[in-house]
Parts: structure tokens; C-alpha cells; sequence
């Protein structure tokens, strides 16, 4: 399976997504430039965290204008699964690919640190080698993770089963229902504030985040490769 | 705003307008005898900032001179951008530390980040991949509105720009007195990555090159602020506000990523930033370093506001600027090349052989002034030094022993002071782990960051107690070159060398220059028994308020190499049942300590004592010891002493404890101050090959109580819940800051 990491002018977790793909789950991995014009032979898209425009006017709100913004939604609406982390999930909400929006953190303070997350939903693409309300720990970094929506967006992610990720116990940022990640209605673009390429190796302290990545590549094996 | 009618040479020496630039009577006579003639006033203005102490160290050079900087293993010593040590395999680390006081006392958000921004400048200019940011914080007591405002708004100014580049701060040291309370210390260190072959200087060779200039857009800001830098800080300094520079870390970003692109290409002969003095300083450092004249059309020059004169332009301290020089003919692929990133590159000038900086601006020569005469032959002073009546008088008391009766009470009292406080509040804020290379983040002993693709890490780290040296320079200088070297050694690394930031008074006070000198004496004799020389670093001086001096505070910045992840090693006791040994003697040393300011109000008496000897052999033995793999935790004694240490080794344990017993008097024995101790924890079926490698002492286990239990004999002295503890101690600033 081959990733692209977007690169958006003030990007800064590229490079981490990069070395989480390449090594640690072994897949192939390319950086793609905010003004590329194609997306084609990626099969999976990944918008890292960062700053991209220095969070000028809004947190994602110039980096959705990029040219290769058009081919992530191509990308999106052809089902081919795409995560944005941080800034990257700051960006599909702007881009409208995922509903809601985003506040500053309930402290006013940029927060970095380890936290607990439950769960929600084992059954999508991106979490199918979680068990059922497993709680697993991987660090934020972000100074506007407050997921806010309306109440009928909300009932509407609800029903769907949409909300994959909650914040275990205390929640960090004051985001409505506890919410850490969600997914579009048709489940295969996913928005999350914590960092899973953050907890993909023992060494830095953890390796929970890695079964994201693995669902993915499950997920696009079982659809893809003929069995021989 | 700008002065559209500049004095002419003869008003600026007739009205001694070189005055207000910080320029004396003999300075400016040796700037005439220079030129052969009056400057005019950009010249005078160029002669005022490249001759200020923060851009020339007039006053710190006989000082300077006493530091080693030499040693096998050094690549680049100070001068450039920042020093460079060899760690093997081809790779290096660059690293310095610079102080953004001044700036940070009147506009603390944008004076912490500007000060950030500038180091990580410093060490891309020499072609290095920053990979780690570090700092070393100083305010007042946080018992008023104004300190709680500074140091909230400094946090969050590194903060700001470090999060925003994506560099992760990774560790850095806080520490609160009221001799900082009008004149905080906000010291950024930046640690870079970098191939030998990699390596840039800052030098214009070969005559016809093109002066490029690359990054920002020049404003009217920052305009002298090498010069408010070196004068004291008076109530009137809040005037000196147009003086701070704004950062854009946004910007910097994009510039970074374009210089590390630009090193690889064979068109490049030098690059530096244009740090404090700006256009100024790094033009004819360039020109002086490399032998050569610089011509520059300031006409050429990216401009951000209308109108300005040749004085600002030169002057301005706008962020997020390089100068660059480039081979005649490759211009166009270096301006594609900044363009990638949305950044401009411009051709402003070319490199002469005539040894001269000339600017020319709307078609006239405005300046025309030798290199050398700004970058090299500033004034250099021996100023005059004197012992201090009150070094003299803590030098004839006798070491007492505060009275302490409730040890417990005294325990947590002491963790709760913001000093030795969890900092959790501040490192909160900080992305410590973007680059995902932390293994030890903040809290430890030392941060930890590995070098992704080899086996190896660095471990970094900051200190400086300004105490001991307030009481005794020189041994406090030591014992900041010492206890950094500790930290290393806890963490499994083997120091490799040093960077400093001189914080001191006004040097022009004998009894100020006094404690320089002894510091200096201090610190080169540490580093060179530690095998840990200079390799670079700044010097901030007139660090007073209304004429009262900070206490002497020349942090220390080490970097050490871990040659095996393996051997990374952490505060934090690990096993239930695993035993804990003491390394090295404890004396009655409370001078300075955190527990005579508590009980006190005040410090005073002699500084603890330090044995280079004792503390290089106790170094030596707890590094094999680890190497050797038989050590599961490793911690310095510090402020609070032993009493503290092994409370700190317990928090985040979750559920450990530990039962400890001590000789001697008791509140010696906890709290005492002592150098060179380490708190050593080891696994039972290592024991034997730990006493062979390590002669400490036995002096209890860790348990799985969740209680710290501390006895002499038959007494117990101190036993309290971890968890009641490690409350007071995490509480502490938040609760401070309500």
C-alpha cells in the first residue's frame, strides 16, 4: 500500500508520519507538495499536524485553498481512505469534508502531553484492530483540539457511529462529547487531535497508535489483493 | 517616524549625538582617527551597534580568553554561528545558547520567542538540522501580579514560536529570586544535526560573488536593540518598546527548510543571520571573517515600510533574515530555489577585495567604513575588579544547621517551592515530542533525544545555581559545570562540551566584574577537568534594575552523547525490591541551599565545597556503571538534597515507595546541599557487580508502600504518602499562579 504525506507550507509532523509509515509499519510512503496537480497511485492520503499558514486567519482555513486540496477530495469521494491528524483533521473540517468545527483549547493554552483514549467504534476502517472500548494512550500537542457542533450534527454522528475516538477520563480541550476523532459518513476519512504517529515505537514511550495504521492497511488488503 | 533629516558629521560630534547610541568620547575619537574623518550618521550608528558589548564583548574578552575551547573532539569552536562537536560516523552536533533579557523584561511574549527564533537561526546558518530546543528561565518571586505576568507570557512566547516551527523543547531549568524580579532571564539553547561535510560559515569569499539577501522584509523594528541590550534597565525602558523585535515563526519556518535545501547546493560560499544589529553585523562579519569587502545597494534591499533610511535599514533587527553569498552566475537557482518555499531572494551586493563595508542608497555612498575596524576592532577594556565586602564576610562564617524539627512538614515545604516544583505548568505548553525523536522528555534529569537511523542519542541539558555563585563565584561556577555534567551522566551520556550565557550586572561596577572574572575561573577549570570545553555562547551584562544586579547567573548548556540507547537512563525508580545506593559523603552545607532560603528569607555563608577530582572519579563510576547495564535509575542530588531527590524519584511511579536510612545529623543528611552525589537504584541480582563498579552506599530499597520513609537508627524522620507529596510538589505553580 503507498501513502501520501501532504506537506503543507508550515507542516511540521511530516516527517514523523513519513518514518511511521516507512518504518515502523513497512509500507510505502511519499511526501506530496501542497501544489501538486495528482494524487494518483497514492492509496491512502495523510495530512499531518502542524501549522500550516502559521494557523493564520484560521487553523486550516488558507491550507484548504491548496491545490492539492482538490485531489484530496477527489480522493475522499473516491473512497480511498484519508486521516488528517491535528492540523491535518483542522483541515478536512475547513475543507468540509468532515462536519464540525474547532475551538481553542478550554484552558486558552497550547497543551502537549500523553492521554487516554476509549474506542468508540471498532468497526471502521481506521480502528478494526482495536477491541471494543480499549483504552489506549497517545499524546495531543494542540492549542485548538475544542471539537464543537450542532446538536444535529451531533445525533447524526451519533447514529452513524461516526465518533471513534473519545477522551478517556479527563477530557484535555473541553470538545463537546469528549470527542478525539470522527469520521465522514461514509467512514472513510478520519479527523483526529491526538497524534498516532507520535505512538508508533516503545522507545519514545508507546506504540498504541500503530493499529490505526495497520487497520488501514488491513482494510485496503482485503478490498485490494487477490488472494493467491 | 524616521528621521528624514539626519545630523550632519559635524552636529553628531559638536552635540555628542554618538551618546545616545551608546557611543563614549574615546570611542568616537578612535572612530574619527579610523576614517580618517567624521563619521556621518549611518557610520556612526554602524560603529554604536557593532561596538556595543552585546555584538563586540569590549568588556567580556579578557574573560572570555580564560575559557578552554579546544579539545579532539571539538569541529568548530566559538566565533561562528554556534560550536560543533564530532559524535562519530560523519555526524555532528551544533549547539549554542543566547540571551534575550532585555527584550523579555518590557515584551516578554515576543521577546521569549524572538529570542527563540535567533538561536535556531544560529544553528541552521552553520548548515545543521535544529532537532531540540532548551532554555533557562529567571524571574522574581511569583508573589505579584507583574512577575506572574512575565513569566506566564515567556512560557508562552517559547511556546509559541518553538510549537509553530516544530522544533520540540525539550527541556530547559526555572528558577525563581527576587534579584530577578525587574530583570527576568530568558536564555533559548538550540541543538542542530549535522554531516561533516554539511558545515557553512558565515564568510564572503571570493570577490565577485553576489550578497544575497533571503527571508523576511525589513521593518523599522528592533532598531537598536543590540544597544538596548547592553545598558541597564531603568524605569524609563518601556520607552525602549519599538526596540523589541516581532517573530513570525511561520516565516522561519519556510526559511529553514529553504536554507537546508540551499547547503547542499554547490553555489553557496557562506551564509549567517542577521541576528541582533542585523544587516549591520552580519555583513561586515562576513567581509572581516573572510578578508574581504562587501558593497551593498541598499536600495536592493526588501523593504516592509516606506521610506527608510540607510540608518534603519542597517540597523533593524527585523526577524527571520540571512545573508547569504553565492557564486557570481548562480543567482537564478538560488532565487527558484527560496521561491519553492514563497521566499524571496535578493541580490544586494557583491563581495570587493578592498577589506571595506560600502552601501550606497539612492545613488549616493551613505557609508564607507574598513570591515575589520567594525567586526574586530572594537575597544577592548580591562575593566577594574574588586572583591565584595560581603564575599568577604560569608567567607568567615562557620557552616550552621537550620534548626528543623517536623522533617515530613519541612519535606513537603520544601517541594512545593516553585524552585524545585514540578514544572508540568511550563513543559505542558511545549511540543516536546514533534520530530518523535524525545525518548527522555521534560523532568528528568536530562532530556534524551535519540539520532534517528543509529543507535545513538544525545542527552542535553541546562543548569546554573545562582546562588552559589552569588555567594562564591568562582566555586559556583564550578559547581554549574559540574551539576550539568551530573545530569549527563545520569542520563547515560558522556559530556561532550559546553555552550554558556554569561547573565551578570553592569560590568563598569568592579564588585560586578569581580564575580565575572571569578565565574570564569570557576568554569574554565570545571570544564576543563570535565573534558567538556566552550565551544561557544553569549554574554548578557547590565542585568540590573534601578542599580541593583542580578545574582551572577552564567548558565550552563552541555550536550553528551549516549552511544547506546540502551544505556538511557532515568530519575524515576522502576521495581519494587530494587536497592538504592548513595554516591558520595554528605557534609553541613546550607549555604545557598533551598532549605536556608525557605527558613531564612535570605542566603548567605560559604557556597558547598567541590572536588573536581572526586567529582570526575564519582562521574566516571556511575557512567561505566550504567554502560555496564546495572543501573535502573540514576538522579543528582540538587536543591533540597537527598530528601528531595528521592521524592522525585518516586513521582509518576505509580504506587512505589521507598524505605531509606541515613547517618549523621538529620537535617544534614536530608537536606544538605553537598556536591557531587548521585541517587543510584539497582536490581538485587546486580548487586555484586554494581559494588565492584561503584563505591556507594547501601541505603535502602524501593518498595511498593507508596510511601517514603526515611530513618536514622531507630528514628523515623520522615514518613509521608508519595502521593500527598507529589501533590504539594505538582501543585505548587499552578496554585501560585491563581
Amino acid at each position: 500500500m503507498k501513502f501520501a504525506v501532504i506537506v503543507f507550507p508550515g507542516s511540521n509532523c511530516d516527517v514523523d508520519m513519513f518514518h511511521a509509515i516507512k518504518d515502523e509499519l513497512g509500507e510505502e510512503v511519499e511526501y506530496v507538495w501542497h501544489d501538486a496537480e495528482s494524487l494518483e497511485g497514492f492509496d491512502g492520503i495523510l495530512l499531518p499536524g502542524g501549522f500550516s499558514y502559521g494557523d493564520y486567519l484560521r487553523t486550516g482555513a488558507i491550507a484548504r485553498f491548496s491545490n492539492v486540496m482538490k485531489e484530496v477530495v477527489k480522493a475522499a469521494e473516491a473512497g480511498k481512505p484519508v486521516l488528517g491528524v491535528c492540523n491535518g483533521f483542522q483541515i478536512l473540517l475547513e475543507a468540509g469534508l468532515l462536519p464540525g468545527a474547532m475551538r481553542r483549547n478550554d484552558s486558552l493554552k497550547f497543551i502537549c502531553r500523553p492521554v487516554e483514549l476509549k474506542v468508540a467504534n471498532n468497526q471502521s476502517m481506521f480502528s478494526s484492530m482495536y477491541e471494543k472500548e480499549e483504552v489506549i494512550n497517545i499524546p495531543i500537542a494542540h492549542g485548538e483540539g475544542n471539537y464543537y457542533c450542532d446538536e444535529e450534527t451531533l445525533a447524526q454522528l451519533q447514529k452513524n457511529n461516526q465518533i471513534i475516538f473519545t477522551y478517556n477520563g479527563e477530557n484535555p480541550n473541553g470538545s463537546l462529547e469528549n470527542i478525539a476523532g470522527i469520521t465522514n459518513e461514509k467512514g472513510n476519512v478520519l479527523g483526529m487531535m491526538p497524534h498516532p504517529e507520535r505512538a508508533v515505537d516503545e522507545l519514545l514511550g508507546g506504540a498504541d497508535g500503530l493499529k490505526i495504521f495497520q487497520s488501514i492497511v488491513k482494510q485496503w488488503r482485503e478490498a485490494n489483493v487477490v488472494n493467491a | 517616524m524616521s528621521l528624514m533629516l539626519e545630523p550632519s558629521p559635524e552636529q553628531i560630534k559638536a552635540e555628542e549625538i554618538y551618546k545616545q547610541m551608546g557611543v563614549t568620547d574615546e570611542e568616537f575619537a578612535m572612530v574619527e582617527k579610523i576614517l580618517g574623518r567624521l563619521p556621518n550618521y549611518t557610520e556612526t550608528g554602524l560603529f554604536s551597534v557593532m561596538w556595543s558589548e552585546h555584538c563586540s564583548y569590549k568588556n567580556s574578552k579578557p574573560v572570555l580568553k580564560k575559557f578552554p575551547t579546544t579539545g579532539p573532539q571539538v569541529l568548530q569552536g566559538p566565533g561562528e554561528g554556534a560550536g560543533i562537536v564530532d559524535i562519530g560516523d560523519g555526524q555532528a552536533v551544533a549547539f549554542k545558547i543566547e540571551s534575550h533579557n532585555h527584550p523579555s523584561a518590557i515584551e516578554p511574549y515576543q521577546g521569549a520567542a524572538t529570542g527563540v527564533g535567533g538561536i535556531i537561526r544560529d544553528v541552521f546558518s552553520m548548515g545543521a538540522r535544529p532537532i531540540a530546543i532548551l532554555n533557562s528561565l529567571r524571574f522574581g518571586e511569583l508573589d505579584n501580579e507583574r512577575t506572574k505576568y512575565l513569566f506566564k507570557e515567556v512560557v508562552a512566547g517559547i511556546a509559541g514560536y518553538g510549537n509553530c516551527i516544530g522544533i520540540p523543547t525539550v527541556g530547559g531549568e526555572i528558577a525563581f529570586d527576587s534579584s530577578y524580579a525587574g530583570n527576568p532571564l530568558v536564555n533559548a539553547m538550540c541543538v542542530g544535526l549535522i554531516n561533516h561535510e554539511d558545515i557553512k560559515k558565515g564568510q564572503a569569499h571570493g570577490v565577485g560573488n553576489t550578497v544575497m539577501y533571503v527571508g523576511a522584509k525589513t521593518g523599522r523594528d528592533g532598531i537598536h536593540g543590540a544597544t538596548f541590550a547592553s545598558e541597564e534597565l531603568t524605569e524609563n525602558s518601556d520607552e525602549k518598546r519599538p526596540a523589541v523585535q516581532v517573530g513570525d515563526p511561520f516565516m522561519e519556518k519556510l526559511l529553514l527548510e529553504a536554507c537546508l535545501e540551499l547547503i547542499q547546493s554547490d553555489a553557496l560560499v557562506g551564509i549567517q543571520d542577521m541576528g541582533a544589529a542585523g544587516l549591520a553585523s552580519s555583513s561586515a562579519e562576513m567581509a572581516s571573517k573572510a578578508g574581504s569587502g562587501i558593497e551593498m545597494n541598499l536600495d536592493l534591499v526588501p523593504q516592509r515600510e516606506t521610506g527608510m533610511t540607510a540608518y534603519e535599514m542597517m540597523l533593524s533587527e527585523s526577524q527571520e533574515r540571512m545573508l547569504i553569498v553565492v557564486k557570481k552566475g548562480r543567482e537564478q537557482e538560488i532565487k527558484d530555489l527560496f521561491h519553492k518555499y514563497d521566499l524571496e531572494a535578493v541580490a544586494i551586493g557583491v563581495v570587493t577585495d578592498d577589506k571595506m563595508l560600502r552601501l550606497l542608497h539612492k545613488g549616493e555612498v551613505v557609508a564607507n567604513v574598513p570591515a575589520d575596524a567594525l567586526a574586530e576592532d572594537a575597544p577592548v577594556y580591562h575593566k577594574p575588579s574588586s572583591e565584595p565586602q560581603y564575599f568577604r564576610e560569608f567567607q568567615t562564617m562557620e557552616n550552621t544547621i537550620p534548626a528543623v524539627e517536623n522533617y515530613g512538614e519541612i519535606l513537603a515545604d520544601l517541594l512545593k517551592q516553585p524552585t524545585i516544583s514540578s514544572k508540568e505548568w511550563v513543559y505542558d505548553q511545549y511540543d516536546y515530542m514533534v520530530r518523535t525523536n524525545t525518548v527522555v522528555a521534560p523532568g528528568s534529569d536530562a532530556a534524551v533525544v535519540r539520532i534517528r537511523g543509529t543507535k545513538k542519542a544525545l542527552a542535553m541539558t541546562t543548569d546554573c545555581n545562582a546562588r552559589y555563585l552569588y555567594l562564591d563565584p568562582e566555586t559556583g561556577g564550578k559547581i554549574a559545570v559540574a551539576e550539568a555534567a551530573r545530569n549527563i551522566i545520569c542520563s547515560g551520556g558522556e559530556p561532550l562540551a559546553i555552550t554558556d550565557n554569561l547573565n551578570f550586572g553592569n560590568p563598569e561596577k568592579p564588585e560586578i566584574f569581580w564575580q565575572i572574572e571569578k565565574a570564569a575561573d570557576g568554569i574554565s577549570e570545571a570544564c576543563l577537568a570535565l573534558n567538556a570545553p566552550v565551544i561557544g555562547g553569549n554574554v548578557s551584562l547590565y542585568n540590573e534594575t534601578n542599580g541593583t544586579a542580578i545574582y551572577p547567573t552564567p548558565v550552563i548548556g552541555m550536550v553528551g552523547l549516549i552511544k547506546d540507547t540502551d544505556h538511557i537512563t532515568t530519575q524515576a525508580f522502576k521495581n519494587a525490591g530494587d536497592l538504592i545506593y548513595l554516591l558520595g559523603e554528605t557534609k553541613n552545607e546550607f549555604g545557598g541551599s533551598e532549605l536556608q532560603k525557605m527558613m531564612e528569607g535570605s542566603i548567605f555563608g560559604k557556597a558547598p565545597e567541590l572536588d573536581l577530582e572526586k567529582e570526575k572519579a564519582y562521574q566516571a563510576m556511575v557512567l561505566e556503571a550504567i554502560r555496564a547495564g546495572v543501573v535502573e535509575s540514576a538522579h543528582d542530588l540538587a536543591e533540597g538534597g537527598l530528601a528531595v531527590a528521592a521524592a522525585e524519584s518516586l513521582f509518576g511511579s505509580k504506587g512505589l515507595g521507598a524505605a531509606l536510612k541515613v547517618e549523621g545529623t538529620p537535617a544534614a543528611a536530608l537536606f544538605s546541599e553537598t556536591q557531587s552525589r548521585f541517587l543510584l537504584s539497582v536490581k538485587p541480582e546486580n548487586k555484586a557487580q554494581f559494588e565492584q563498579l561503584v563505591s556507594a552506599q547501601l541505603i535502602g530499597e524501593v518498595t511498593n508502600t507508596a510511601e517514603l520513609t526515611i530513618s536514622q537508627e531507630e528514628n523515623i524522620l520522615i514518613n509521608e504518602q508519595v502521593d500527598s507529596l507529589e501533590a504539594a510538589w505538582r501543585g505548587a505553580i499552578p496554585c501560585l499562579l491563581k
